[in-house]
């Protein structure tokens, strides 16, 4: 298994720099650069090329590249031309990272909770009204763009009943670890139910009939044979073999977890990795918008394996010896 | 010895089909001593299997019907809430199924299976790991210990299928069904399971009802044999009986079918058609006629008594057909007697 695992991670030592060379190259790709809006339109454009050259962006893409990833390889994942100027690109997501880290972990274990719930709910009663109420949920949720709901959620919980603060994180770095957490999960958790509430989908659709799939099969059939009642024929065979998929798909949640989730922190004001990617981005912020990609890429591929290793530890018909 | 453990008596199955229901099993009478096997023969839906189910109690409660009289050792089975059921599925009914891979859960260990058929029925079993080790020794398991421990995929089809047999054996049942045992398994592993169902019914004094589509299965292992064809027995008589003496041209061309009786070379003979479904079984006629070409309609569509006929001992048919026609082939070769 240890063997299995390690063998993994040095595979993603090619996998990660592929993505590290793509993600420099469609930064670069973008039209403008971090100079194009922040400057005086009537600025002498000798200036406009001084700065450029002094931030190394008049040479080619490749050496521009190899100067980034070994300042990357050395810790050094530059400065931040634009979101917060002058401040080192590991500052500012160091900052951004605990609040998305805890509205990431408070999303998801709401989403799995919502999602499993309802397909619980509707396995158990294939067909009937509330099955159907909860077919037409998530598929409406999942039709409709997630920033609609965002929209509706904030105008009701915040300005009709204003239960929730409109902006802001809660985290003041002068208070205590345990004083922030507090007043950050009030903070927290608008944003992260209603990310949970409208995407419950996929992980609903595929358990509902991961459900219904395993109650038609044979072993199903030689528990009942048994002399089993039905509901623990549920409980004990048919559970368990209907998550598994889904109990290996959980490693991939850790990319939403800690990379963050643009809308949600957009629209709800919420300053975390999500956000910082969206500010990043219309400021063509080159070493905010790189390092954020690559944590992403680095956690999807984490991701992935952390899935396979759940799988083996769950199934035993996919665990090494 | 002669106590009959299993009596069905005008045993009907619907399944309700888009709101109609739809006869799978026509007034289907059997009955199994202990000690005896009975083979039910038959292609695939000619409702072998259905009435197993129906003796389980297995069949989803809300779009079947099930009709007639089932008793197990007196005790009738239909009409039976799933609780009550509970108390003889695994008990006094112990079932083998087809395919012991998907039979078999995936994620469950072999020694938790069978310890969960205990269980279920005497939460207080005593001493259930030896319990579970003796079963497994019962089946021919040779180191009941590990394999206790093993997981459905690490076993060969052949223990699995004994594992089944562990399973459907463990709380010493007056009938064990076996529904198309050996399907799923090589030759030589096919012998040895039958060989281990012909033991239980020595030693446990047991009925046994197998189903099979397999002749040779039948002719190694059962005493009497039930021939189904679209949800009617059609000839039923003691084995040696129906393999000398084939009346209904339907066990005559399944005899014939049978590629064990065909020489090297020789071309395997066939049954033209399929088993009509559901909605086109009309059971007031000899339906298996409609597949014998040369026949003529009014003797293909003519109705016949409801009753199979009594043409010796311990020997039934049904229709009229086998009287006024010789059935050698069912292609070509028969005519008018």
């Amino acid at each position: 298994m240890w063997q299995t695992i390690l063998r993994r991670i040095l595979i993603m030592i090619p996998q990660i720099i592929l993505v590290s060379i793509l993600i420099f190259m469609l930064a670069q790709l973008m039209p403008g650069d971090p100079f194009y809006g922040n400057l005086n339109p009537n600025s002498d454009p000798a200036t406009i090329e001084r700065l450029r050259h002094a931030a190394g962006l008049d040479l080619p893409w490749y050496q521009q590249y190899f100067k980034w990833i070994g300042n990357v390889l050395h810790g050094d994942l530059g400065t931040s031309y634009v979101v917060n100027k002058g401040w080192t690109v590991t500052r500012i997501i160091g900052q951004r990272i605990w609040p998305t880290l805890s509205m990431g972990i408070i999303a998801t274990i709401l989403t799995y909770f919502l999602a499993i719930t309802q397909a619980l709910v509707s396995a158990r009663n294939e067909n009937k009204w509330i099955d159907r109420t909860f077919i037409v949920w998530n598929t409406m949720t999942s039709a409709v763009p997630s920033f609609v709901f965002y929209f509706i959620m904030m105008v009701l919980f915040v300005y009709i009943i204003p239960v929730f603060p409109s902006s802001g994180t809660g985290i003041d770095d002068t208070q205590s670890f345990f004083v922030n957490f507090f007043s950050n999960l009030r903070y927290a958790f608008l944003p992260a139910l209603t990310i949970a509430l409208f995407s419950t989908n996929s992980i609903y659709q595929y358990l509902r009939s991961n459900l219904l799939d395993q109650q038609a099969q044979d072993y199903v059939r030689t528990a009942r044979a048994k002399g089993v009642q039905i509901k623990d024929v549920f409980r004990k065979h048919i559970l368990r073999n209907a998550f598994l998929p889904i109990a290996s798909q959980i490693g991939y949640s850790i990319t939403g977890v800690l990379g963050g989730a643009m809308f949600a922190e957009t629209v709800f004001g919420y300053p975390g990795i999500g956000a910082l990617f969206v500010q990043a981005l219309s400021g063509r912020d080159y070493t905010v918008i790189t390092a954020v990609m690559l944590l992403q890429g680095i956690l999807a591929l984490l991701g992935g394996l952390l899935s396979d290793i759940i799988s083996a530890w769950v199934d035993p018909r996919i665990r090494v010896k | 010895m002669n106590e009959k453990i299993l009596d069905s008596k005008n045993v009907s199955v619907s399944f309700r089909i888009n709101g109609e229901l739809q006869t799978a099993l026509h007034k289907i009478s059997v009955s199994i001593k202990r000690g005896e096997v009975l083979a039910l023969v038959g292609e695939s839906g000619s409702g072998k299997s259905t009435l197993a189910m129906s003796i389980m109690g297995l069949h989803n409660a809300e779009q079947t019907e099930v009709t007639g009289s089932i008793t197990l050792d007196g005790h009738e089975l239909i009409g039976l809430t799933e609780r009550q059921f509970d108390q003889y599925r695994g008990v006094r009914v112990g079932m083998i199924f087809q395919d012991p891979l998907s039979s078999l859960n995936p994620l469950m260990k072999i020694g938790e299976q069978i310890s969960e058929a205990i269980v279920v029925h005497d939460k207080n079993a005593p001493n259930l790991k030896g319990h579970v080790q003796r079963l497994l020794t019962d089946v021919g398991i040779i180191n009941p210990k590990r394999v206790a421990q093993q997981y459905p995929h690490e076993l060969s089809g052949g223990m699995r299928q004994r594992v089944m047999i562990a399973i459907a054996l463990s709380n010493e049942p007056d009938l064990i069904i076996a529904d198309e045992p050996t399907t799923a398994l090589d030759a030589t592993i096919q012998a040895q399971i039958l060989d281990l169902i012909k033991e239980i019914q020595l030693k446990k004094n047991a009925g046994i009802l197998l189903i099979t589509h397999d002749l040779g299965v039948v002719a190694e292992t059962a005493d009497t044999v039930a021939v189904m064809y679209a949800g009617q027995i059609v000839e039923q008589a003691d084995v040696e009986e129906l393999f000398a003496n084939p009346k209904h041209p339907y066990t005559r061309s399944l005899l014939r079918a049978d590629p064990s009786n065909v020489s090297p070379g020789e071309e395997l003979y066939a049954i033209s058609g399929t088993v009509p479904a559901l909605k086109d079984m009309d059971h007031s006629k000899d339906l298996f006629l409609q597949r014998i070409p040369w026949l003529s309609d009014d003797v293909v569509n003519a109705t016949i008594d409801e009753e199979l006929e009594v043409v010796g001992d311990n020997h039934f048919v049904r229709g009229n057909a086998w009287k006024t026609f010789e059935f050698l082939d069912v292609t070509e070769k028969g005519h008018a007697k």
